[in-house]
């Protein structure tokens, strides 16, 4: 009897609806915790890129403060509903998503980070940027200074990179530092970005280089890629920002 | 629920809940039969997940859980499971317990779940697992098979968390993100090859080498 086919068969249905049945439950109960996880540790990775965070800071708190968010489109225009026309929330665009569409297509959320003096200043422009590294997708934030042309930080985050090496981007926070101070634009006003050199030598580097992961070419290049997409089709928005304070002087 | 109360009243009469062998159940898989050391299953993990011992006691955590609770289950159905599926039920249930730990940890410690990420899925390859079920659960009652997954799944814990202890104070200078040597103002250069998996291999090895050279066993 029990090695008969339809035994067999009807108990695989069992199991299968038990498991699956359990799955179902658990994902539905766990869901509202796990998507309030997932935005806590979205806003820490926002704040990081302008801050040294701790584990007693308030982030929420600190963000909801500090942070005013927006979603531009690629011609720098702000874009306020969705392609449904939904209200859109900066912090709810999915950005690898939006990196499979063509830039011209792309939602570019910007988390401008106020002065705490003055809330109607903005003291940072931080901004997600997406690309692939090595094995996997790597992602981060950077944060661009007032001005729109010096880097004020930067996180990276990775799925799967080498540990020791490439993993090195969000585990070392050395590799964050090199970043700060770094100018995005050359002299000619042209967008060069900021990129990694191949080999790690601690020599000091011009202001559009930073020293690189020794053993991690690889995974550098994709940082190197990610930066110069993402501020490519941002230049649009930096382009108007600057224009209207021009404007407004 | 029942079964498990049902089985255990039964055992009761004729066994002490912890007799000798009961005893000998958990206790045998945290030297002498160790499911790392001895019978050299779980390796992957202990390599991986090893860099920092924060990480690990989750994955030990979690290894436990999973084999305590697939054991138990297995051990409930065991007679009604076909023969010719069982190993693709095991798999399932395995799968089961594993995919609740990863979801839990994703809703509760989340830093914890991205650091872990696809280790705690690659829990249902983890030999151990698996083995505990088709050598133990497959044939005997629940309440001995919990005791059994308990041994082997604390005999896992404690390589893991050696190993991590050492690869941590070596390669990272802390102990459970605690930078000991800077705080006895000890200056300490990091060692890069404690941080690689090479590191985990030679500290895995000399802990089998202590033990093997304690207990005297000879592989055959």
């Amino acid at each position: 009897m029990r090695q008969s086919n339809t035994y067999i068969v009807i108990f695989t249905l069992i199991t299968t609806v038990f498991v699956g049945g359990t799955l179902a439950v658990t994902s539905i109960l766990l869901g509202p915790q796990q998507a309030k996880s997932i935005e806590y540790d979205t806003k820490s990775q926002i704040l990081s890129a302008v801050m040294q965070l701790s584990d007693e800071d308030d982030v929420l708190g600190i963000y909801d403060k500090r942070i005013k968010s927006l979603v531009v489109n690629y011609n720098g225009e702000e874009v306020t509903t969705d392609s449904k026309g939904q209200p859109l929330v900066a912090e709810k665009v999915d950005v690898s998503k939006n990196y499979k569409l063509s830039r011209e297509e792309r939602l570019l959320p910007v988390f401008r980070y106020m002065s705490e003096s003055d809330p109607n200043k903005v003291e940072a422009y931080i901004l997600p940027v997406y690309g692939n590294g090595l094995w996997d997708r790597i992602w981060g934030f950077v944060a661009l200074g007032e001005q729109l042309e010096t880097m004020k930080g930067v996180s990276f985050g990775h799925k799967g990179e080498t540990p020791g090496l490439g993993a090195r981007i969000s585990d070392d926070p050395v590799i964050a530092e090199r970043y700060q101070g770094k100018k995005i634009y050359d002299d000619k006003g042209k967008l060069v970005s900021v990129s990694m050199v191949k080999g790690e030598k601690g020599e000091p580097l011009d202001e559009h280089h930073v020293d690189g992961m020794s053993g991690a070419t690889m995974t550098g290049n994709g940082v190197n890629r990610m930066l110069m997409e993402y501020l490519t089709c941002y230049e649009s928005y930096f382009k108007k920002v600057k224009s209207q304070r021009m404007a407004g002087l | 629920m029942s079964t498990e109360v049902a089985e255990e009243k039964v055992v009761k009469k004729s066994e002490a809940l912890f007799s000798k062998r009961r005893k000998k159940l958990v206790a045998d898989p945290l030297n002498e039969d160790n499911p790392i050391t001895i019978q050299v299953l779980g390796i992957c993990s202990a390599l991986a997940v090893t860099v920092k011992m924060e990480p690990t006691i989750i994955m030990a955590l979690g290894v436990t859980f999973t084999i305590v609770f697939s054991n138990l289950l297995i051990s409930l159905i065991r007679n009604f499971v076909p023969n010719r599926i069982r190993i693709i039920v095991q798999l399932a249930v395995v799968a089961l317990f594993v995919t609740l730990v990863s979801e839990f940890l994703k809703a509760y410690n989340y830093p914890m779940y991205k650091v872990l990420g696809a280790f705690v899925g690659l829990i249902i390859t983890n030999c151990i697992v698996m083995g505990r079920l088709e050598a133990f659960a497959m044939g005997n009652k629940p309440y001995d098979s919990i005791l059994d997954g308990f041994g082997s799944g604390l005999g896992y814990a404690w390589i893991i968390l050696a190993v991590s202890f050492f690869r941590e104070f070596l390669g990272s200078g802390s102990i459970l993100n605690f930078k000991v040597f800077q705080a006895l103002g000890i200056p300490y250069v990091n060692n890069g090859l404690m941080v690689d998996s090479i590191g985990a291999f030679m500290i895995l090895a000399i802990i089998i080498w202590v033990q093997r050279t304690k207990t005297g066993y000879v592989e055959q």
